[in-house]
């Protein structure tokens, strides 16, 4: 049986979004900015994109700006946020220690260039209150970044509490959603969002293509210089395939969202409970304000990057956090963020859901994952100083 | 492209002399639980000879089958041929490893290292201790860039 289990990685483009892309490659491929009948209809399909788009996040078109993806947006809306500040001479930022890299290595860099970062600490079940945002809070706080969830552990963080308190502290508010775009509901409106970003490949639209959304009155900084698309903030010909398919994947996703929550939620709790018989394991995350699709765990005693390739043998495509699967020395920032010790963060596991999963496919993981874990455990001399007493178990049983 | 070789991935799928010994001449134990890698080998020396070894590993597929290729590879020799088994010999004989994994080969070689120096330290036999440099538990591992 094959089993694709790393949507929060990629998920599948959707039948509907490939269509939706198809005129764009072959009949209405003319270039939006073009002033001939061809390139008007393409400008049109651009805008209604756009709109639709809007639609779904609760604001207006004209504050949608199509980039390449997620990293594009979260350096933009930084970017734009740090330009405004530093004029005002605001050069503090606030953001939490799990971010994306996309986040965390543009912040690093704005460091680097005499802002200052206050990374919160976001506890064991990876996650921070608005009260610690309050605390940050500076007078010279330009941004506020937090993202919507977490990628790797899937908690869902309290944005609707977080962007009012920095909207009471008149601090503009960033967050990446690119988690939760298509999969829980959005209104920066409501939620009290000032700038967002979002990935089209992480609701069954096509990879490549992005949006960040930034509130009418912040200005956004253009990342690189160009013609005159996107209002002359983000030049380049549209990708406009590309937008069509995230246009429709993320109408289909919203369409279908309270269906979708309930189904891939069954399926997650089903997953969690029956990985959770596994003595040792610890599940990593919020176990109540989680991603629908989000199961992640460490097993004590062995190693992710094995359990990865075992599961692969039995047809289940996975991910891990460990040192092993990022090519670097340290395990996962997120799980070392939560307070996981090296010893078992390199045991991590994270299985990521969607609606196209089936109950079937549910109990072939759980069975793989058991018998891959039991036959890791055996061979692991980790494992026997575990059992024999020589070193002692950091889970419980 | 795949990840591994061939060779890596029959020897990690399928590795040889897995498991303990109960009565063992020589055992070594090298890495740590920290960096996500330890190797333990398990040696059966008799009349110099490498009669059996056994293995554990807490690791990636390539420490498993570094740890696997190495068992095989110094099985029934004698032990002064086992000392010069090199962590080059066991890559190449896994016909090559990724450049972040080097470090698995590494570990091999020292954990055999490690295994025969307890074995002449119960013995009493004498060697050269430069042969038997301190297995640096924080081993080097190769970081690349960021992608």
């Amino acid at each position: 049986m094959k089993v694709y289990a790393d949507n929060a990685a990629t998920t599948r483009t959707s039948d509907a979004a490939v269509q939706a892309m198809m005129p764009y490659f072959s009949t209405i491929y003319a270039n939006p900015s073009s002033l001939h009948s061809d390139g008007q209809r393409a400008k049109e399909a651009l805008e209604e994109a756009r709109a639709s788009i809007a639609k779904h996040l609760g604001c207006t078109p004209r504050e949608i700006y199509f980039t390449s993806g997620g990293t594009e947006a979260d350096n933009m809306a930084i970017r734009s946020a740090a330009f405004l500040g530093a004029r005002k001479n605001k050069r503090h930022i606030v953001s939490t220690a799990f971010e994306h890299h996309a986040v965390l290595h543009t912040l690093a860099k704005l460091e680097k260039e005499g802002f200052e970062v206050t990374l919160l600490d976001v506890g064991p079940t990876g996650t921070v209150t608005a009260q610690q945002v309050k605390d940050a809070i500076r007078p010279d706080t330009a941004l506020v970044t937090i993202m919507f969830a977490n990628n790797e552990i899937g908690s869902v963080l309290p944005i609707r509490k977080i962007g009012k308190v920095c909207k009471e502290a008149g601090v503009v508010f960033h967050t990446d959603a690119v988690q939760v775009a298509g999969h829980l509901p959005i209104n920066v409106v409501d939620d009290n969002i000032d700038m967002l970003s979002l990935s089209g490949h992480k609701f069954h639209g096509p990879r490549g293509v992005g949006a960040m959304y930034i509130r009418k009155g912040i200005p956004p900084m253009n990342l690189m210089e160009g013609g005159a698309q996107e209002r002359g903030k983000r030049p380049g010909t549209e990708n406009l395939p590309g937008i069509m398919g995230m246009a429709k994947a993320l109408d289909e996703a919203c369409d279908h969202m309270d269906e979708n929550i309930r189904k891939v939620t069954a399926l997650r709790d089903k997953l969690i409970a029956g990985l959770s018989e596994i003595p040792h394991c610890i599940l990593n995350g919020d176990p109540v304000n989680r991603l629908p699709g989000n199961v992640s765990f460490c097993f004590e005693g062995i190693e992710g990057e094995s359990l990865l390739l075992l599961l692969d043998s039995k047809g289940v495509s996975a991910s891990s956090g460990s040192a092993c699967t990022s090519g670097s020395l340290d395990p996962s920032h997120v799980l070392l963020a939560i307070g996981r010790p090296h010893e078992i963060a390199h045991g991590s596991l994270r299985l990521s859901l969607c609606e196209e999963n089936t109950e079937e496919e549910i109990d072939h993981i759980i069975v793989s994952v058991k018998e891959v874990v039991q036959y890791l455990r055996n061979m692991s001399p980790v494992w026997r100083d575990l059992m024999t007493g020589k070193r002692e178990f950091i889970t419980e049983e | 492209m795949a990840l591994y070789s061939e060779k890596v991935m029959d020897h990690f799928m399928h590795p040889r002399n897995l498991g303990v010994l109960e009565d063992p001449s020589g055992v070594g134990e090298v890495g740590n639980a920290k960096c996500g890698d330890i190797m333990k080998i398990y040696l059966q020396i008799e009349d110099e000879i490498i009669k059996d070894v056994k293995f554990e590993t807490f690791g990636c597929g390539s420490a498993i089958a570094s740890s696997s290729m190495a068992t095989e590879m110094i099985k029934g020799k004698s032990i002064h041929e086992a000392m010069k088994l090199t962590n080059a010999a066991v890559a190449e004989a896994l016909d090559g490893l990724p450049a972040v994994k080097m470090h698995c080969s590494v570990l091999a070689e020292e954990a055999i290292k490690s295994a025969l120096q307890d074995y002449f330290d119960k013995n009493n036999i004498p060697y050269n201790s430069e042969d038997f440099p301190e297995f640096d538990h924080d081993h080097d591992h190769e970081v690349p860039a960021e992608d």
